[in-house]
């Protein structure tokens, strides 16, 4: 693969490592500065998408969803924040407190590692790893660990059922989205992040990896809304089935972290669908026309991954607002009898594309 | 009560009509015999004993297939020291209505259960058990169904009073 | 001769005797009281072994008022008031039930008018009632958006009651002898714009969610119930029809004005959740027909045949008549002694406490998520199970 010529990836902590035989305080600033900013991104991205999640279910619905606190009900989420944040917090009786307090950690931090990854544009990214990939996939499995212990040590057994939905869920459809997420590494020949969206100068993978690629994005989208725990696939906290699943008992600012990393979590599998299958931060090129690259060049990157992104988040909200839930043993199905033999076949058949080296740009 | 809305006054001497269908479950002779109130269908009424047969033949017999058990309850009837157990059925095939009574006494209020019968049976006789203490035999799972499993007394019966009941204060003002 | 009487504990260690590994032991959970998918305050106790449900047993009677000890120290215009915090959204077909009891036994002959009036609000109620069923059914298999499609469509007909009948949810509207008030002067214009309002939005619920692939999965052979069982279990209204029964009150017993007009009964074949859906869609359109059958012929007429004033005495006997409401067949049983203006005894047989006891066989065997369906397809209003 050859790199785009015209961006140079620099990350947060390359700085830190750059800055490091200069002067040790402004290495130590620019890992506050990626520490503060994360933190910060976490929680304004959070209160943002609760916003637009209530708008455009609210639009879905023939009404306008919040609309007093601020202009349009913008500020509805601030509200909300320190309502929650001022909400008492109850631990039930024979409750596993140490688990108990444990869970709602274990969740963000899980969201919060996973964060860091992500390639926003050239110059925003806070850790490049070269493993990005797999790592994404790991820290992913850890948030999991949070709803299993939160449903376990609540002492209740509606939580309980919800936390083993959960669990087996998870395994489940972690299987299909290292599947599709395989075919984008094939594409790209690289496990590190940047690079998969460097490789992406000519073209997205989602059509230059002809019908492979378009596959690999709709069984990750399917994928990653099950493993999200998002209508139609959210039978782990199944409101009408099991009174809010494993979050039943949690309450005040231990609930508003589960609800923040599930926000985040949307966020982090959008933006790697995004990364992966739709260029990332990479303009919408095509290999070979070097004028309408270079028109498109002038919007910068950072606009383009927000707005695939945006794209991707919308898809699974209006799924959400329109679909029923899945039963438990039809969601097992649709795994183990639908979305895994596919993932394999579209594998073996991406495997044969780069093989034959048949790309669909550039000719 | 010269404003009150009467009845059209029906002749004495007449005797009532006999329904058919009333006809068609007396000659069974499972122990129907007419109902001796008035009632606005065809009614018969049995003795608490041929209940159970009675009520199998009529669910059974082809000519008058009564396989539903549209509702069953009781009336307190306080002067007469009984309570009356009222079913109404209803024969889907011959879009017929009958009324079924059977009178047992209140100190000790025992019939069988018509759960073999009709199924819904063991439901209606439970709100019957709740509220007026009728104690159906071999009902696979008699217990109160609105009250709880320790409340005292039927509150249905005429003669039932607790502590918070407002009917005697209307009484009293009436 | 005594017989014993059980407890609800003793029910549980009845069904709680089987015994077995740990891992694989079965457990009871409890379903309410509060629940989001009892609407209301039903309780359910669930035998499951991990999530397949084992035994079902309801537990009524967290909102039991004693209406029917009430009926015994009130005359019969005091009792219909009673009868619409029963089954609220059928709450005029609840008052209507009242109404014809009385006025058969008192042989009572009501005009054109006012039986053009209640049927008419008895559709127009039926079709509310079944709108918020179906926004009910989408919110429990997990898709909010039919809720408040539901909603937005239920206000159109709520506002028509509001207006003639001066309230939304408990309306006290059909009395004994006739009605409370004569309709508001714009009733038939509004009735018919609501109408055509309607028509086109229950096409749109067979877009939004009939030809959905994941409803037709969570319905489709779900909670079967035969026709037989049906019967048997006194199950009545749609979820009996679903089951392939064709047992309409409005058919086989005309009341009202039912006789008069055209309009046919939906049926299921297979009696699954699917066709209880759809037996009550089908119902929506034909409620439609018959309003807008009935709303250009409404006749002149007094609105009130008998004064008010009067007391009503019912003559010696045992009364029963029924009335299809929007969730079955609502019985009243009145038994009179000929002398008082009060009942000696008034029974309702009502429809969601028959249907309720279905759920146990339905369920028996699926899953968690089947049984919401289920309890969805039948379409309970507790404060009618509990009286």
């Amino acid at each position: 693969m050859i790199p785009h010529a015209g961006y140079e990836v620099i990350t947060l902590s390359d700085r830190a490592n750059a800055a490091l035989p200069e002067s040790l305080w402004l290495s130590i600033g620019y890992m506050l500065l990626a520490v503060a900013s994360t933190a910060a991104f976490m929680s304004v991205l959070g209160m943002a998408l609760v916003y637009v999640e209530r708008k455009v279910a609210a639009h879905f619905q023939c009404r306008l969803g919040p609309m007093r606190v601020g202009w349009h009900g913008i500020l509805q989420s601030v509200a909300d924040a320190i309502k929650l944040l001022l909400k008492e917090d109850l631990v039930p009786d024979r409750a596993d407190r140490l688990l108990f307090f444990l869970a709602p950690a274990f969740s963000v931090l899980a969201t919060l590692l996973a964060l860091v990854l992500i390639p926003m544009s050239p110059t925003m990214q806070v850790v490049d790893l070269n493993i990005g990939v797999v790592f994404i996939a790991a820290v992913g499995g850890f948030g999991v660990l949070g709803i299993l212990l939160g449903g376990w040590s609540s002492n209740n057994k509606w939580s309980l059922l919800g936390a083993m939905r959960a669990g087996a869920q998870f395994v489940s459809y972690e299987v299909s989205i290292i599947l599709s997420l395989l075919v984008a590494v094939l594409f790209a020949g690289s496990l590190q992040l940047s690079e998969i969206v460097q490789s992406q100068a000519d073209g997205w993978w989602i059509w230059r990896g002809h019908i492979s690629g378009f596959i690999a994005f709709i069984i990750f989208v399917i994928a990653s809304t099950a493993e999200l725990n998002r209508p139609p696939f959210d039978l782990p906290e199944a409101e009408s089935e099991l009174t809010g699943g494993y979050h039943t008992e949690y309450s005040g600012l231990r609930f508003s972290f589960f609800f923040l990393s599930e926000f985040i979590n949307m966020f982090i599998a959008s933006a790697l669908g995004a990364t992966l299958f739709l260029g990332g931060w990479m303009p919408f090129h095509i290999g070979g026309l070097d004028g309408f690259n270079a028109v498109m060049d002038l919007i910068p990157p950072g606009v383009w991954f927000a707005g695939k992104t945006g794209f991707i988040i919308f898809l699974t909200m209006w799924v959400r607002w329109t679909f029923p839930r899945l039963r438990v043993d039809q969601l097992m199905r649709l795994e183990w009898k639908f979305l895994l033999p596919l993932g394999f076949t579209n594998l073996m058949v991406a495997a044969c594309l780069i093989l034959t080296d048949s790309y669909f740009f550039p000719l | 009560m010269s404003d009150a809305i009467t009845p059209p006054e029906v002749p004495a001497s007449e005797p009532p009509k006999q329904d058919a269908l009333v006809t068609q479950v007396i000659v069974l002779g499972l122990g129907a015999e007419p109902y001796a109130r008035k009632a606005d269908c065809p009614a018969v009424q049995v003795s608490a004993t041929q209940l159970l047969p009675l009520m199998t033949r009529l669910r059974d017999d082809a000519g008058l297939a009564f396989d539903m058990l549209t509702a069953h309850t009781v009336v307190d009837r306080l002067d007469a020291n009984i309570f009356e157990l009222v079913y109404y059925l209803y024969s889907l095939n011959h879009r017929k209505r009958l009324l079924v009574s059977s009178s047992i006494p209140r100190e000790n209020p025992v019939v069988s259960t018509l759960t073999p019968v009709w199924k819904i049976a063991e439901f209606q006789e439970r709100e019957a058990y709740d509220l007026f203490g009728i104690q159906y035999d071999n009902h696979p799972d008699l217990r109160r169904v609105f009250l709880e499993d320790d409340w005292k007394g039927f509150p249905l019966r005429k003669d039932y009073k607790d502590d918070f009941m407002l009917t005697h204060v209307i009484e009293e003002e009436s | 001769m005594t017989v014993a009487i059980s407890s609800l504990l003793n029910r549980i260690r009845v069904s709680d005797s089987a015994s077995g590994p740990i891992d694989a032991k079965e457990y009871f959970i409890n379903m309410g009281p509060q629940h989001p998918a009892t609407h209301g305050v039903l309780r359910l106790m669930l035998k499951l072994e991990g999530e397949t449900i084992r035994e079902v047993i309801p537990v009524p009677g967290y909102i039991h008022r004693g209406i029917e000890k009430i009926g015994e120290s009130v005359n019969y215009r005091q009792f219909v008031h009673l009868t619409d915090r029963m089954d609220y959204l059928s709450a005029m077909m609840n008052n209507w039930a009242v109404a014809m009891g009385v006025e058969r036994a008192t042989n009572t002959v009501m005009n054109d008018r006012i039986e053009y009036i209640r049927t008419i609000f008895a559709e127009l109620e039926r079709i509310q009632s079944h709108m918020l069923w179906w926004g009910v059914l989408g919110m429990d298999l997990g898709a909010f958006t039919p809720f408040l499609y539901g909603f937005r469509d239920r206000e159109k007909i709520t506002d028509i009651f509001e207006e003639t009948v001066g309230c939304r949810l408990t309306m006290n509207y059909i009395q004994p002898g006739g009605l409370m008030a004569d309709i508001h002067p714009n009733f038939v214009t509004r009735v018919k714009e609501a109408m055509a309002y309607a028509k086109p939005k229950i096409d749109e619920y067979e877009e939004l969610l009939s030809g959905n692939v994941i409803l037709q999965e969570r319905t489709k052979n779900i909670g079967v119930l035969s026709g037989a069982d049906a019967i048997s279990l006194g199950v009545t209204g749609p979820p009996l029809r679903a089951s392939g029964v064709a047992y309409d009150l409005r058919k086989i017993e005309p009341y009202g004005v039912y006789d008069k007009v055209e309009f046919r009964t939906a049926v299921g074949s297979v009696g699954d959740c699917w066709d209880r859906y759809w037996v009550r869609v089908e119902e929506m359109r034909q409620s439609i027909g018959i309003v807008e059958q009935l709303i250009d012929n409404i006749p002149e007429g007094k609105f009130m045949l008998m004064k008010p004033a009067k007391k009503i005495i019912i003559p010696e006997g045992v009364y029963y008549n029924a009335i299809e409401t929007a969730r079955g067949v609502l019985g009243m049983v009145i038994a009179s002694d000929g002398k008082s203006d009060k009942p000696v005894r008034i029974h309702m047989r009502s429809p969601n406490y028959n249907n309720l006891w279905a759920v146990d066989s339905m369920t028996r065997g699926s899953r968690v998520g089947d049984l919401v369906a289920n309890i969805s397809s039948l379409d309970f209003v507790v404060p009618d199970i509990d009286r």
